[in-house]
């Protein structure tokens, strides 16, 4: 029997799994796709927010400001890219200066450090490229932007180099009490477990409701972006946000960590799963997004992507012992990324109820990486003659190296499909869209792990990339 | 002593490997290339269809026969070449750094360089089709690669969208391969490819074309399901009502292509937004002294001989440079683009550069019948032009004698007047 | 009068055949008479593809018809290929199937690999 099964290996799951492994426990994530971060954590804005929105007194207010910190640290420890660039709420009308007040005294409330109000020539000096419409905003300097699923793949990697095991293409189906615990029913085999933790994020209420009935239902809502190229990254400096309405926080343009500009979301209710960008959601986004920052081009655009958040009937986050040992982490909807490392703390503090939890004397909570890109000539020059593959680029929009993708393919956590190297080492992320690594990189996968290269896939199953050979040829 | 080469090309595509030939042949001694594949050639090697080369070798060749006779050409020569080889940095002192796997990092000097990166193809992404991001949605050069190269098949039940000539190439490549090409839809009001490949690609296999046409939706969660076609009206908005469904594996985009320019811009050298490459003196010569650029770097062309006669200009200028460095200024005449016509290349002509005459290279930006391409300096026509018919899809090339220029002021204009 | 277009070379010229005499009109070179007469009388084409590859630095040759080769046997041609497996090195040129199909082409290599 396990100590701990984690459900879902988003950026909860991760963060949970990741302090539970420097802990003696026995301890498996069950994730229903083929990979870790498929989730809300792949398609969101990417953003660490200060901690000014949420209202003073809540989980979020108190989670997002810890998280806030955490996550810097967590970015530091296991080389992650993260900018501490700072945010900007832009106010537009005197309804709005009202807005950006009442954040600033909410963000002192909960402790965000550093918040100011700007005047308008102070803010259009700070970012030239915004609306002359502007009045005022509120400048929070401890917001940051992070790669969320490199973020994600790094804790999960820990945990596993800290003996979890992970298992994917394992949706829970059926969840028995049992002796002691409580046994999870797979599709790759049933698992009996002390203590659940449920981080199923946008099906976290489904989940919890196959052994009680949940506190809350997911409200799952699509919030679509753009991507430009990195041609464009420089339009704004911090990331700019209008004043939150009752859907959210709004549009946003911001740049990546990766050097891109990212413009969006809109806020839709729609299906779980739903990832499909529409027509009348990116006309939205166009329209608003020059609200704040007239210049945007749009015709710069290298991606539209979607991702489903976990709205829901609750209004802060659901950390709860729904059962005694069967931990519900929902309705994590922003700041939820934000919040993360300090919602796992709060999980921690659940399972010792029914654990004991010992620190094991040592644990991996760093990570060593080689990132070609990031070298300085010398550094490269190293790189090269200790392995010739770092000396080989496949994405040369990203400069990956074979030497990069190669690593990430033995390591403990591999990836196994083209997507999950362009989540590991951005191959492909860049201006053509793997257009041109693409079919290097599959090649790649397929010789070092030794895989049929029809079974190579391109993201989740089913997404088959060649259907076969020419020429009669068998594969 | 670090080596200063005369003259450094970087890409050994068909732009590349011409270049290389004509430095050669023009004095230069030291000639390296930088090829970033595995082998030289560039994109022609996965053209593996006929079509190439009838202007410059007066026949009819395959991709790979075209960039095979230029291999061997620069194989005759002493010059060197590199391949498997990423140039990441040019710097402004005209450092390239490059990294491969034998040689490791190294930063080489030369005197003159001619960039000849090539292009790449949109993607999705530019277009932004509305829809999921399922597997079966490929640029037309990738599913020309897999093919062609790696020998898979990417699809059985395939739409194409855009009829620039790689998708249309693509269409009649597939459907040989026993695939099912349902439709090629294009957005504009005609074709972006040659005639000859609306012919020969598409009405051989009755594959329909529907012009003014676009994809607005892709369906599929693992592999693409279906697409939605749908009419659009003048100003390209889909038109409500005209919605045609495609039950199909694959899309394939060939919707354009855009110079590929990183390097050039982190070098600081100018860009010509209306054609995303450098821009470029009458001799290939960029913003900065010594480095030269040419093919689809600078502009797309419509065939390969073009890019050749346009690398072989520069590959003698770069080697020109090397040797004697720049000739004394004399008068600039600057090259606008007027009514109809989309970019000019080169956009100044250097007299001292000037020979005999000097070629202007340039597209308009839609179809034209009957007419005449005007060349003005201010009120006054200095030329005239006639073409029978004028195309998007179809580079126009123009040869200015030294004694008109002369006539001319600081700057002339190209326009077309329609009969 | 057929209306035809020409698909010699890029320049794709309007050509109009008279179905009885063969003459053709629109033409801008001797290869567009030629071609304008043959789309009438019996179409050709000239076919490239690939052949299966072993020992080399890819997995596919590509190949061409030496000439071209009636239009309705295209479908054969390819589908004739299938199976055909050649061994590096191979030269530009080289023959890897004589007289594909009854039709008088050979195949022929176009790349060095």
């Amino acid at each position: 029997m396990y100590d701990v099964a984690v459900i879902g290996c988003g950026i909860i799951g991760a963060n949970v799994a990741n302090l539970l492994s420097r802990c003696d426990l026995r301890l498996v994530v069950l994730e229903k796709e083929n990979d870790v971060s498929m989730g809300t954590t792949r398609a969101n804005s990417a953003i660490i927010h200060a901690g000014y929105d949420p209202e003073p007194g809540t989980d979020m207010a108190r989670l997002n400001v810890r998280g806030n910190e955490l996550t810097r640290k967590q970015c530091e420890a296991y080389h992650v890219s993260y900018k501490q660039i700072g945010s900007l709420v832009l106010a537009f009308d005197e309804a709005d200066e009202k807005t950006v007040e009442k954040l600033y005294a909410n963000g002192c409330a909960n402790g965000v450090p550093g918040l100011k109000i700007l005047s308008r020539e102070e803010v259009l000096k700070m970012e030239p490229n915004l609306s002359p419409e502007v009045r005022t905003a509120l400048y929070a300097p401890s917001a940051g932007i992070v790669a969320p699923w490199e973020l994600c793949f790094a804790l999960a990697e820990a945990a596993v180099k800290n003996g979890c095991e992970m298992r994917f293409n394992s949706p829970v189906e059926k969840i028995e009490v049992i002796e002691g615990g409580y046994r999870l029913t797979t599709p790759t085999g049933s698992v009996d477990a002390k203590v659940v933790v449920n981080a199923a994020g946008v099906e976290a209420d489904q989940v919890t409701g196959l052994v009680a009935a949940p506190s809350f239902t997911t409200q799952p809502n699509k919030g679509e972006y753009y991507l430009l190229d990195k041609s464009q990254g420089e339009t704004v400096h911090h990331v700019i946000f209008q004043c939150p309405n009752k859907d959210g926080k709004g549009v946003l343009v911001s740049p990546t960590v990766h050097g891109n500009l990212i413009v969006g979301p809109n806020a839709s209710p729609c299906e779980r799963g739903d990832t499909a960008t529409t027509p009348e959601g990116m006309a939205f986004v166009r329209k608003m997004a020059v609200k704040s920052v007239p210049g945007v081009s749009f015709r710069d655009n290298i991606r539209n992507f979607a991702g489903v958040r976990a709205n829901s009937t609750a209004s802060d986050f659901v950390i709860e012992e729904t059962k005694p040992g069967f931990i519900t982490l929902g309705a994590i909807k922003s700041p939820g990324l934000s919040s993360a490392p300090a919602i796992a703390e709060d999980a921690l503090k659940l399972i010792g109820r029914t654990l004991v939890l010992k620190e094991k004397p040592e644990y991996v909570d760093s990570r060593e990486v080689t990132v070609f890109r990031h070298l300085t000539p010398e550094q490269k020059a190293e790189a090269v003659r200790k392995n010739p593959l770092y000396g080989r680029v496949i994405c040369r929009c990203e400069t990956v190296t074979e030497g990069e993708i190669v690593d990430a393919l033995h390591g403990v956590l591999p990836p196994h499909t083209i997507d999950g190297v362009k989540r590991r080492c951005n191959a492909g992320m860049g201006r053509c869209q793997g257009g041109f690594c693409g079919p290097r990189v599959h090649e790649i996968i397929a010789r070092e792990l030794g895989m049929d290269p029809k079974d190579v896939l391109k993201d989740k199953a089913g997404s088959v990339i060649i259907i076969g050979e020419t020429k009669g040829g068998t594969l | 002593m670090t080596k200063i080469y005369d003259v450094i090309i970087i890409g050994g595509g068909p732009a590349g490997l011409a270049a290389a030939e004509a430095a050669y042949n023009n004095g230069a001694k030291d000639v390296l290339i930088l090829e970033r594949d595995q082998t030289l050639g560039g994109i022609l090697n996965q053209c593996i269809h006929n079509g190439f080369g009838l202007h410059y070798f007066k026949e009819e060749l395959s991709g790979p026969e075209y960039a095979g006779r230029f291999i061997e050409l620069v194989n005759k020569t002493n010059v060197e070449v590199q391949t498997d080889t990423m140039v990441l940095d040019i710097t402004p002192e005209r450092e390239i750094h490059a990294v491969n796997g034998q040689k490791g990092y190294q930063i080489l000097k030369s005197r003159s360089i001619v960039l000849c990166m090539g292009c790449r193809e949109r993607t999705r992404g530019a277009i932004s089709i509305p829809g999921t991001r399922p597997a079966g949605v490929f640029t037309a050069g990738a599913a020309q690669r897999y093919v062609n190269i790696e020998g898979y098949q990417v699809g059985k039940r395939v739409v194409i969208l855009g009829s620039g000539d790689i998708g249309l190439i693509m269409a009649r490549r597939m459907t040989l391969e026993g695939a099912k090409v349902l439709a090629c839809v294009e957005v504009m009001p005609y074709s972006g490819g040659l005639t000859r490949n609306i012919v020969q690609c598409l009405h051989d296999f009755n594959i329909p074309l529907y012009l003014s046409h676009t994809v607005t939706k892709i369906e599929g969660e693992g592999r693409v399901e279906r697409v939605t076609v749908q009419e659009v009206d003048a100003n390209r908005n889909p038109i409500p009502g005209t919605e045609m469904i495609f039950d199909c594996d694959t899309l394939l985009l060939s919707v354009g292509l855009i110079p590929e320019n990183e390097l050039t811009r982190a070098a600081g050298i100018q860009i010509d937004r209306r054609t995303n490459g450098p821009v470029v003196y009458e001799n290939m010569e960029t913003s900065m002294p010594g480095v030269f650029a040419a093919g689809n770097v600078v502009h797309v062309h419509d065939l390969v001989d073009y890019v050749t006669a346009e690398a072989q200009k520069a590959g003698a200028a770069a080697a020109k440079y090397a040797i004697a460095g720049e000739p004394e200024p004399s008068r600039h005449i600057t090259v606008k683009n007027g009514n109809a016509v989309t970019y000019t290349v080169p956009s100044c002509i250097r007299m001292e550069n000037i020979d005999k005459s000097a070629e202007i290279l340039f597209r308009v930006n839609r179809v034209c019948g009957a007419s005449v391409i005007q060349v003005m300096s201010g009120e006054t026509r200095i030329a005239g032009f006639k073409r029978e018919r004028l195309a998007p899809g179809e580079m126009e090339k123009i040869i200015l004698p030294r004694v008109l220029l002369d006539k001319a002021g600081e700057e002339i204009t190209i326009a077309i007047e329609e009969a | 009068m057929a209306e035809i277009i020409c698909i010699t070379c890029p320049k794709g010229c309007h050509l109009t055949v008279d179905e009885k005499t063969l003459e053709v009109r629109g033409n801008s070179c001797p290869r567009g008479e030629e071609y304008g007469r043959n789309e009438l009388t019996h179409p050709v084409r000239m076919i490239t593809s690939t052949v299966k590859l072993e020992g080399g630095r890819f997995r596919r040759l590509p190949v061409k018809t030496s000439q071209s080769v009636p239009k309705e046997k295209m479908f054969e041609v390819v589908r004739s290929l299938d199976g055909i497996v050649v061994h590096s090195p191979v030269h530009v040129g080289d023959i890897i199937v004589k007289d594909v199909c009854g039709t008088g082409a050979d195949i022929i290599a176009t790349r060095d690999l």
